[in-house]
């Protein structure tokens, strides 16, 4: 049948002698998972936006692919000794998209749209700022309400993006429907779930550096079309290719694939205290919890599920990460040991435990092999699939036990953290609470060294290696497949797209 | 005729309120609170407060339903919670694509179809008969999302005929417009064939039996002017209303081949609408297909008119 249909539309191209257009190399066509939301950098929220604003908004610091912080918009800084001040010294000569010129009074206004926008989804992130300070053109300090180690790194994102203050004082919360920022391309056009186009600004400072007149985004949800589509040279690079699809991209000569491993996680959250579902055997005994996480041997896991695409895990951070607690290595699978856990904890012939999984096939393979590892070991697991946003609001309205739920990854460590393990914290879905880790915590956000900090952070791991509110599972590792005439592409952890010094070479 | 049509309009107009309400509560029924997703990951309750109070999310609903009504008279159908779009601007940007999906698949559907069913009913029992029944069934069961990855993988990846995905609107580029909607309607029009070819079928067959066929049979008539000009035309009132539903229904969106073809039409804005309980999308689609089948239900009636003389004395 389908040779039928084959033929039928064959014989239509044919009939109408229509040829295959050229692929433009100048205008880099890039597909995205997903259709980025309101393209205003204090107001969004998804990943593909970030990857959008990559190559349109500058911000005021980047990060190496080692994470490390680098100028940007910001050309140097230091740090006041007592931790509350930083002072920065600004790149001259750079103009917004609208001709408006960046300077010192520009960051003071965007620091202050961030943190006052009734839509900003920002303020969080520039908490700490309790006020700025213009001392010079193209100086500027931020004052602080005490040390915050994590501040750089926030402006290293979304916070950190420049945006024309006159543009945002016209446009108000209607900025995004046509941003103005200073990065390499500017604005051009939406169409919604359709494309988002960017053309090559030529006032950009570092304009020498970027070689395409334009940039397409183009979503496309589904992973073997935006494969297809790379394949038939309608589109130049995609991101997030799936494990899946690596050996068919692999086997073709003309596509190259990259990869990275992300800043996130992928994981169980528990149900510690959060409303009357916490108060269950889960839930009350940290033994059952790193029972379960005996059970699971994560390297099967990653080869079952993500044909060893991924990478394993164990923290909250992969163990390519400077942050990672060495002590604390993954550990193999010890089914005995998981059983004398259970035992120990008064469930000698096993027990139930239900877990709530997003509905997309990714999570729910993830469990299914969870599920059957665990079973081995007489956890009964029960899958009950959700639609995200249910899933979501359940688990914050402590109506659930477990949780499949991953986070997307923040490059400092304290974003990975701080808010699901300390008693306040803001997406502490757990309710989990320990004087001793919220000390810990709030110590790592003021350390003034990477060392005391990297100190208190395995310190902070190995409470949670113990108390294991949230059993790790893998680090998702973002995969790029792109034109082999894409050259000087370089991954990065976070899993942006930086256009600067990528060619195209025919 | 005039005044049949716009009684019927009158009548029209409770459903379509009915509608919209049904629509309003139902997003209320929906489990999942449409802030946590558009707070993003860190979910900040200050931002979330201000979220709610924006759009008004702590109103009594029949106060939201009211103020959205009042709006929507107006013209005005609400923005975007998820890109501040402004829902006019994002249904007449997706619109014409639809409409070009949908009249393209109906082209396909309609050229297969109806011939195929006129012929397996002339030549009921035979061959050609069994062989059509065979294609219709398949068309009916393939997949549409099967159909399109494997057009997509030969004629996009393996000839590199066709682009694999995407949308040119019209006005932009008319033959790249054409040649990027070719496969998508294509794999939409042949499931619709299918429908139609069965229905083609059983009401040729009906009407082939009757006396006055036979009749013009007896007359001498030539076979061909038997079928096409006394037969199908009587034939041809139920095809007419299943023609226009299933035009309804493709302008309503075409969910699965929107998504594997990435056609940025109303079925992918409904569907991504929903799973980020964008309210405001939600109901101006639904408003706005509920009005496009009840126009397509004026229309099968207007045309019902200009087939069947009998009608109009009514």
């Amino acid at each position: 049948m389908p040779h039928l249909k084959t033929a039928m539309i064959t014989a239509l191209i044919g009939a109408t002698a229509l040829t295959a257009s050229p692929v433009l190399a100048k205008d880099l066509r890039i597909a995205l998972q997903s259709d980025a939301d309101v393209l205003d950098p204090d107001q969004s929220r998804t990943f593909v936006g970030r990857i959008v604003y990559a190559s349109m908004c500058d911000k005021l610091v980047d990060i190496t692919p080692d994470l490390e912080i680098i100028p940007q918009l910001a050309t140097s800084w230091t740090t006041s000794d007592d931790g509350t001040a930083i002072t920065m010294q600004l790149r001259e000569g750079v103009v917004f998209h609208d001709g408006t010129p960046f300077n010192a009074e520009a960051v003071a206004a965007n620091i202050e749209r961030s943190q006052t926008l009734d839509e900003s989804r920002r303020k969080s992130e520039l908490k700490s700022i309790t006020s700025t300070e213009v001392t010079g053109e193209y100086e500027i300090v931020l004052n602080l309400a005490g040390p915050d180690a994590t501040l750089m790194a926030q402006l290293a994102d979304r916070a950190g993006m420049m945006v024309s203050p006159t543009a945002a004082a016209e446009a108000g919360a209607d900025f995004g429907l046509n941003p103005v920022c200073s990065g390499a391309f500017s604005f051009a056009e939406r169409v919604a779930q359709d494309k988002i186009v960017l053309t090559k600004f030529d006032d950009y400072w570092n304009a020498d550096a970027i070689n395409f007149d334009s940039v397409t985004f183009l979503p496309i949800p589904d992973t073997t079309v935006r494969l297809a589509n790379l394949q038939s040279g309608d589109i130049d690079m995609l991101e997030r290719l799936a494990a899946t699809d690596l050996a068919q991209a692999n086997a073709d000569d003309g596509i190259v694939v990259d990869s990275a491993v992300s800043l996130g996680y992928q994981g169980i959250t528990f149900n510690i205290n959060n409303g009357e579902r916490g108060d269950n055997p889960w839930g009350n005994d940290k033994r059952l919890r790193q029972a379960l996480s005996y059970a699971i041997d994560r390297e099967a896991l990653n080869q079952v599920v993500f044909e060893g695409a991924f990478a394993p895990g164990n923290q909250p951070f992969p163990s390519t990460s400077p942050w990672y607690n060495q002590s604390f290595p993954v550990e193999a699978r010890d089914i005995d040991k998981a059983k004398s856990l259970l035992a120990e904890a008064g469930f000698p012939d096993g027990l139930d435990l239900e877990v709530q999984v997003p509905n997309s096939t990714e999570p729910l393979a993830v469990m299914q092999v969870v599920q059957a590892m665990a079973a081995e070991a007489g956890i009964n697991i029960t899958l009950t699939s959700k639609e995200f946003a249910t899933l979501l609001s359940d688990q914050s309205a402590g109506d659930y036990t477990a949780s499949q739920i991953g986070w997307s990854g923040r490059v400092d460590p304290d974003g990975n953290n701080h808010q699901f393990v300390t008693t306040d914290g803001g997406i502490n879905d757990s309710k989990f609470s320990d004087a001793k880790m919220d000390e810990v915590m709030n110590a790592a956000r003021v350390a003034g060294s990477v060392e005391e900090r990297k100190a208190l952070y395995d310190e902070a791991i190995a409470l949670m290696m113990d108390e294991l509110n949230r059993v790790f599972l893998y680090h998702v590792n973002w995969i790029w497949a792109y034109n082999s005439s894409l050259k000087g592409f370089t991954p990065y952890p976070d899993g942006m797209i930086r256009l600067e010094n990528v060619t195209w070479e025919e | 005729m005039l005044a049949f049509l716009l009684r019927r309009f009158l009548i029209a107009i409770p459903t379509i309120v009915i509608i919209s309400i049904m629509v309003f509560a139902l997003q209320q029924l929906l489990p999942g609170d449409p802030l946590l997703v558009l707070a993003g990951e860190e979910r900040d309750p200050e931002v979330l407060e201000a979220l709610r109070e924006k759009y008004r999310l702590n109103d009594p609903i029949p106060v939201q339903y009211l103020a959205w009504v009042g709006n929507a008279l107006q013209g005005d159908l609400g923005v975007s919670l998820r890109t501040n779009q402004p829902v006019t601007e994002l249904m007449a940007e997706k619109l014409p694509v639809t409409i070009q999906l949908a009249v393209m698949s109906m082209i396909f559907a309609l050229v297969i179809g109806i011939p195929a069913g006129i012929l397996s009913a002339v030549k009921k029992g035979t061959a050609t008969d069994y062989v059509a029944n065979v294609v219709a069934l398949s068309g009916l069961s393939i997949p549409n999302f099967w159909l399109g990855i494997m057009l997509i993988l030969l004629v996009s990846v393996k000839w590199q005929l066709l682009p694999a995905s995407g949308y040119v609107p019209l006005s932009e580029d008319f033959g790249q417009s054409i040649r990027t909607m070719l496969m998508p309607s294509f794999v939409l029009g042949t499931a619709l064939a299918a429908t139609l070819m069965r229905h083609t079928r059983s009401s040729m067959i009906g009407v082939l039996s009757a006396d006055y066929v036979r009749t013009a049979r007896a007359k001498g008539l030539a076979e061909r002017v038997v079928i096409l000009k006394h037969a199908f035309r009587n034939a041809l009132t139920p095809i007419v209303t299943l023609t226009a539903l299933l035009f309804g229904e493709l302008v309503a969106g075409a969910v699965l081949t929107e998504q594997i073809f990435t056609i940025p039409g109303f079925g992918k804005l409904v569907v991504d609408a929903v799973f980020n309980r964008d309210y405001a999308v939600v109901q101006g689609i639904v408003l706005v297909t509920a009005i496009g089948f009840i126009f397509m239900n004026l229309f099968a009636d207007a045309m019902y008119y200009v087939l069947n003389p009998r009608l109009r004395g009514h």
